[in-house]
């Protein structure tokens, strides 16, 4: 009786077990010539729900890569085991640009593509886990912009990833909603991470050290998504970013100044708090405007709703490498106070309310800007802290049951 | 008496010769792909030079620069099927059709036509749940064409336009790099076919038709109007249209693929389709957003005025990737594009 129980049993897992690999797949690709072909191929051939495992060792690719299957995971053998290497890429905007939604990309090291790294394009539910992404040579304004760069997408986790010597951006996230960026390293890139025209976003955990600029959030105008909004920045170290600007003239963060910790722009409802910020030799965190000509009525410039309060700060500020940075730190006794507000509230067609802030970190620089960009005009003013308490801090982001599992 | 012998011996093996086999209808609509292009009998010959009953040779006004390629494109509509006319977009076309691309190169780049050996053959296929694309590659003998899905490059050795010997790196497009320009919104779709890109006229045969009035008149096309009520994009190196025109065209056919709200660069901002019309749009001193060394160091997408300082121009020169635009379908500059471009620049106003 027993044993007939128990052969049943055994032939239902049996049978289970077979329907589960009837329905998931994985096609495994190992390094070697024609690795562009195979790879390609399987990124094709694959099923919703497959795998596809690249072996450890090193494929050199002469055209990008790209998916547009959904509920796909790419895989290697681990970050600087299985190493995608895109020296002798020939054409294409990125080394893997992926499409579909549902797709993870995990444990492997992608390099030295000649434009972007991984990019997502209106990919939902997409995945970046234990991952690097680098440009070899060092920090070069020939570099790639961004290394992760998912753009136009809901449901965006970045884990574990390093981004490394991007000319924009090692991790970058633009024009997306409900994001989660956390225990990733951004080291040797102009920005480090930066959030761009995106909402609800958590970024926590992560180091961000020897970029220009460590955690930028930006609202662009002129884009079809804008009004970023509801980012919280937390429990990350931004320290020593120290690395001087190499990002082509033109790109918005070449206008980023050396060291500086964390940068807020032209953004609604940012918390900064519980970070580790210090060796940043402009700021530790900046709270600046937009400042160049807009056209687009519904764009608000100025950073409003910020709250910066019980972070960690160490030595900052003391050669700002902003116009006029060295008589202002001179004014203010050597070194610039860690916090720094250009003061701007308000812009053309807009006669509204000041922004709100609650500054609770300090000592704070106002520079009481009449208008944004205008430095020569600014009269400096220090304080304590800025602001009051009271405004409102957003929910945790929650990413959908299944994408987001805890990092081992 | 001879005449007539030789008339009847004509009317006899007319007669005698097996008709061609249709257009495989079966074969365009099944869910797999078939390995070699000879399955949809397309062609009638085995080095598809000659179109079966059925396909309809197309041209656009403005095409994309394909690296000096030639290419040749047919319409096929199942029997009984038409198209339906759409003032802006592309056609309606029904289940079953399919747009025959072939990209080929003459030996000498000054002798368009001669010696002609073919690369690839492109297809979209209207299937049942959409529109596939398909690209199959040529072998050398040119006797088969055979299903090529993760793209390649092949070396083309030609005599260019100075005489000089030269090695094209040509690539073959993976499949979803197809889709990277045929895409509306993150669907592929046709983007050829637009009345405004067909209303030119074509060669059929010995007469001269415009291809609008051509399509209606043999049933291919439902519900289009007279020509001259159509919209119609103008020839990009018609020196007698107006540069403004020309360029736009160039623009669109060239960037607006990629560069429109629902394309793959709509994260941009910058839109280079025809419709578009706000200047900040089309990219008049427009700052890039994601260019990174695309940028070339320079401030905006177009710096009226000045060709020199624009992105845009910058960009068509460059033959780098991570630089060049557009992003796939060249390896070499399109010079006669350049030119044109950088005319169109200057002429705009420097205001402000």
């Amino acid at each position: 009786m027993a044993t007939s129980k128990r052969a049943l049993w055994g032939a239902t897992l049996a049978a289970a077990l077979v329907a589960t690999t009837a329905q998931a797949a994985t096609l495994t690709v190992n390094p070697g010539p024609d690795a562009q072909e195979r790879l390609q191929t399987a990124l094709l051939d694959a099923k919703p729900g497959d795998v596809v495992a690249l072996g450890a060792g090193k494929f050199d690719f002469t055209d990008g890569l790209s998916l547009d299957v959904d509920n796909v995971t790419v895989t290697g053998a681990g970050q600087g085991k299985t190493v995608l290497s895109f020296a002798g890429q020939k054409g294409a905007g990125e080394g893997l640009l992926i499409t579909s939604d549902g797709v993870t990309v995990r444990d492997l090291t992608l390099q030295d593509s000649k434009g972007d790294g991984i990019k997502s394009k209106g990919a939902d539910r997409i995945s970046f886990v234990s991952l690097t992404v680098q440009w070899t040579g060092g920090p070069k304004e020939t570099n790639g912009a961004y290394g992760v760069y998912p753009v136009s997408s809901t449901n965006v986790l970045i884990d574990q990833v390093t981004g490394r010597g991007a000319s924009d951006a090692g991790i970058y996230v633009g024009q997306s909603k409900n994001i989660i960026v956390r225990n990733s390293l951004a080291e040797f890139n102009v920005a480090g991470i930066e959030i761009e025209n995106s909402t609800d976003a958590d970024v926590f955990d992560n180091v961000a050290t020897h970029n220009t600029g460590g955690i930028l959030v930006f609202d662009l105008p002129g884009l079809p998504v804008m009004g970023g909004h509801s980012t919280r920045i937390f429990r990350n170290k931004v320290v020593d970013n120290d690395n001087p600007n190499f990002a082509p003239k033109g790109n918005i963060v070449a206008s980023v100044p050396v060291g500086v910790g964390i940068m807020l722009m032209a953004n609604r409802d940012v918390h900064v708090f519980d970070n580790d910020i210090s060796g940043n030799q402009t700021s530790a965190v900046m709270l600046v405007s937009f400042s160049r000509s807009f056209d687009d009525k519904s764009y608000n410039p100025l950073p409003r709703d910020i709250v910066v309060r019980d972070n960690r700060l160490g030595r900052n500020g003391w050669l700002p490498g902003l116009p006029g940075g060295k008589m202002l730190a001179a004014a203010t006794g050597g070194s610039l106070p860690p916090i720094l507000w250009d003061g701007v509230t308000t812009y053309p067609g807009y006669d509204g309310p000041a922004p709100r802030l609650y500054l609770k970190d300090g000592p704070v620089l106002n520079l009481n800007l009449p208008k944004a960009g205008e430095v020569e005009a600014a009269k400096p003013t220090v304080t304590a802290t800025l602001g009051s308490p009271g405004l409102p801090e957003r929910a945790a982001v929650v990413l959908p049951v299944g994408q987001d599992k805890p990092a081992q | 008496m001879i005449r007539l012998a030789a008339l009847l011996a004509a009317v006899l093996s007319l007669g005698a010769a097996p008709q061609p086999a249709p257009v495989a209808l079966d074969a365009l609509l099944a869910e797999a792909p078939a390995p070699t292009l000879d399955a949809y009998r397309l062609f009638t010959d085995q080095g598809a030079r000659a179109p079966n009953a059925g396909l309809t040779p197309y041209a656009l006004n403005t095409p994309l620069f394909s690296d000096h390629s030639e290419k040749s494109r047919f319409l096929f509509l199942p029997p009984g099927t038409q198209a339906t006319y759409a003032a802006t977009g592309a056609f309606a076309f029904p289940v079953g059709a399919a747009l025959v691309k072939t990209f080929a190169y003459p030996a000498d780049l000054r002798k368009p036509g001669d010696q002609v050996r073919f690369i690839e053959t492109r297809l979209l296929i209207h299937k049942p749940r959409g529109w596939v694309a398909l690209t199959y590659v040529w072998n050398p003998e040119q006797t088969q064409a055979v299903l090529k899905r993760a793209g390649a490059r092949l070396p083309v050795a030609v005599i260019d336009h100075a005489g000089r010997p030269l090695t094209i790196d040509y690539a073959v497009p993976n499949t979803n790099q197809c889709k990277e320009c045929h895409s509306l919104s993150g669907v592929l779709a046709p983007i050829g076919p637009k009345a405004r890109n067909l209303n030119g006229d074509l060669a059929y045969g010995s007469r001269r038709e415009n291809q609008l009035a051509h399509w209606t008149r043999t049933g291919l096309l439902a519900g289009a109007p007279d020509p001259h009520a159509a919209p119609r994009t103008a020839v990009w190196n018609d020196p007698a249209e107006p540069l403004a025109d020309r360029a736009r065209a160039y623009l669109d056919a060239n960037c607006g693929h990629c560069h429109n709200p629902e394309g793959m660069a709509s994260n941009s901002g910058l839109f280079l389709h025809l419709e578009e019309t706000d200047p900040a749009n089309l990219g008049v001193r427009r700052r890039p957003v994601a260019a990174g060394r695309g940028s070339g160091g320079l401030e905006f997408d177009i710096d009226p005025g000045r060709p020199e300082t624009s992105i845009l121009l910058h960009r068509m020169k460059s033959r780098e990737p991570g630089v060049m635009m557009p992003e796939l379908g060249r390896s070499l500059v399109d010079e006669q594009g350049v030119a044109l471009i950088a005319d169109y620049l200057r002429s705009l106003p420097a205001s402000r």
